[in-house]
């Protein structure tokens, strides 16, 4: 596909969000496809509901629910990212590359979101999959507590690699409490009392590493990393321990 | 029931509350242009029904004097009051606060401030009580006994501004870029389950401490209750008023240290004491099963200030947002990092607490 590529750099400082993204609607309506936006600061929903082959690269700290919605596009921040970003994106891409706040991909339905510092609580709660519809999330550093709660599908891999928090263990609390479909990894080990209930972290077999490794090289040249350096180190895996944990809650099947 | 028609499809505000402070340890002063901006660009957080501001080191000329900020709602309420601050206290030095008319800001109440010290040999029913607790019984006193009446702020060298409408909107009324302050404190609300008032905005105070919220305290009832029990009253009609009383009570009264303070809001999960050493484990224990009608349950994300301090704190399991940077001498706790790069765009260091962990910054001093 080489669909010809229309770009335009935009200047966000001092714009409200409403104005600044009917003028982006507005522009892709007109046929651009790439955007470099500037001096980005707080505004809400960039690239939110927004369908297609598009680009987005974003300098500044933008607002909550970046790509809210998306399906299909391509976002880069270069700076940091605040709350909810890819909040039930259906397609795309989202590199972040410094850190993110909370509910990252809340109820993600496919796309990746690769981070490349740590990030907040909540993050891939509520993430499903449909078929071929598999939402990824790749985090580089730590993860604050509830990570994948309530997660039905789709893949969460934490490395704990670029953190700012030394001494924080790899995930918080209540890793995947109430999780009842997907994997998440982990790079090294995870202390048993950090899981939630009815989980266990097991070793990664060769059909996991298959697919960290696969997953790992994307971000590692997303984000320019060594794919090699976070291949060095054992995965382990958490799943909950049945096909349906929570089936009997309320009516016993 | 069938729903209506195109049921989903309305506007609707999506909010949660805004909060902003800024501490130079070095007490270098701070315009108020800066959490101005700050939380101008938080404005999308609050949606115009309340804003407010805590400023500490803008009265040096009176720094001895407890400086009461009094909010009135009519000239009766004025005169009554003014009354008896003339009863209870010397009065050194009394004028309204500047504002400016503006039209964001419809009907306003009167604002007036009064610098005060307690009389050497006090002669009314307070006269026993030790200083603090006497400028603390005259607020409770102004604010159930005089109808319109009410007690802005009550501490030394500080004051609070706050109002309905937009954080933004609140400080062009009380003129606030005229101000300079060491520290700052600033709230954007959007009130969920209690009144859109004057009084009701944030931030609350009493003697020097301040605090702005985000989010909503469910045990407020219990937590009222308990206060009442030792003299401190509620009459703000909303959940963060508590807040500022058990920090009162806690750490002036009760002598608990900050964190400890910070460990009965937001206490560890029994799990957590469990696994603790058997010191800490008794600690804890004994905390939880002591300040239990004190606990903060529901979400927040607090910010705490006095004279020397500002503190940060989530509830335990962070269900609001809470960012920390530095730069230089100067930290800023805010819901979202891009409030802080407004009005400082290059940081050394931004990170986002631990649940439950609070964040406390000294003035070097």
């Amino acid at each position: 596909m080489t669909a010809k590529r229309k770009k335009k750099t935009l200047t966000a400082k001092g714009t409200y969000y409403k104005q600044f993204n009917e003028k982006i609607r507005a522009l892709v309506k007109e046929g651009v496809t790439d955007f470099v936006i500037k001096e980005c600061n707080g505004q809400r929903y960039i690239a939110t509901a927004l369908e297609g082959n598009l680009r987005f690269d974003v300098h500044g700290v933008p607002g909550q629910d970046l790509a809210a919605f998306m399906r299909g596009p391509y976002v880069r921040i270069h700076n940091n990212a605040q709350d909810g970003v890819g909040n039930t994106m259906d397609e795309g891409r989202i590199v972040i590359e410094g850190l993110a706040g909370d509910v990252i991909g809340y109820a993600m339905r496919g796309g990746e979101i690769f981070i490349q510092g740590d990030v907040g609580y909540r993050v891939g709660i509520h993430m499903k999959a449909y078929l071929d519809h598999q939402p990824k999330i790749v985090i580089g550093g730590k993860a604050g507590d509830f990570l994948g709660e309530y997660m039905a599908g789709g893949i969460i891999l934490l490395l704990g690699m670029f953190s700012g928090k030394p001494d924080a263990p790899v995930a918080g609390r209540s890793l995947g409490t109430g999780m009842h479909g997907g994997v998440i990894y982990v790079r090294g080990e995870v202390p048993e009392g950090q899981l939630g209930p009815g989980l266990h972290a097991q070793p990664c077999d060769s059909e996991d590493l298959k697919v960290i490794e696969e997953l790992a090289k994307d971000y590692a040249n997303e984000l320019k990393l060594d794919s090699k350096e976070i291949m060095s180190e054992n995965f382990v895996k958490i799943r909950p321990f049945s096909h349906r944990p929570y089936a009997n809650l309320y009516v016993p099947c | 029931m069938k729903a209506p028609e195109r049921y989903y499809d309305f506007q609707k505000d999506i909010s949660g509350c805004g909060i902003f402070g800024v501490i130079h340890k070095k007490r270098g002063l701070i315009p108020g242009e800066m959490p101005i901006s700050a939380m101008a660009c938080m404005h999308d957080r609050g949606n115009g029904l309340g804003g407010g501001f805590a400023a500490y080191g803008i009265y040096p000329d009176h720094a001895d004097q407890y400086c009461f900020h009094m909010m009135c709602d009519d000239d009766s309420a004025i005169e009554n009051s003014e009354k008896m601050l003339r009863a209870y206290f010397d009065l050194h030095f009394f004028e309204p606060i500047p504002t400016r008319r503006t039209p964001a800001i419809p009907n306003p109440p009167m604002f007036n401030r009064y610098f005060v010290t307690v009389p050497e040999k006090p002669v009314n029913e307070f006269a026993e009580l030790a200083e603090e607790d006497y400028i603390v019984a005259v607020v409770m006193k102004i604010n159930t006994t005089i109808p319109g009446a009410f007690v802005v702020s009550s501490g030394k060298n500080m004051g609070a501004f706050k109002g309905v409408g937009f954080p933004e909107d609140i400080a062009d009324f009380f003129r606030l870029e005229e101000y300079k302050a060491y520290i700052w404190t600033g709230h954007n609300r959007f009130p969920t389950n209690t009144p859109g008032w004057w009084g009701g905005a944030h931030p609350f105070t009493i003697l020097n401490w301040s605090i702005v919220h985000n989010g909503e305290i469910s045990s407020y009832g219990i937590n009222r209750r308990y206060l009442c029990e030792h003299d401190y009253l509620c009459t703000m009609m909303t959940d963060t008023e508590v807040v500022a009383y058990e920090l009162d009570m806690l750490i002036r009264k009760h002598g608990l240290s900050w964190e400890m303070a910070a460990k009965c809001f937001a206490p560890p999960f029994w799990d957590e004491i469990e696994k603790m050493n058997p010191e800490n484990k008794e600690l804890y224990t004994t905390l939880r099963a002591t300040y239990g009608p004190g606990m903060l349950n529901g979400p927040f994300a607090i910010l705490v200030a006095d004279n020397t301090r500002l503190m940060g704190l989530n509830d335990r399991i962070k269900l609001r947002p809470l960012l920390v940077a530095e730069k230089d001498d100067m930290i800023f706790m805010s819901s979202e990092e891009s409030a802080v790069r407004e009005v400082c765009p290059e940081l050394d260091r931004v990170w986002m607490p631990k649940a439950g962990e609070p964040v406390i910054v000294d003035l070097e001093d």
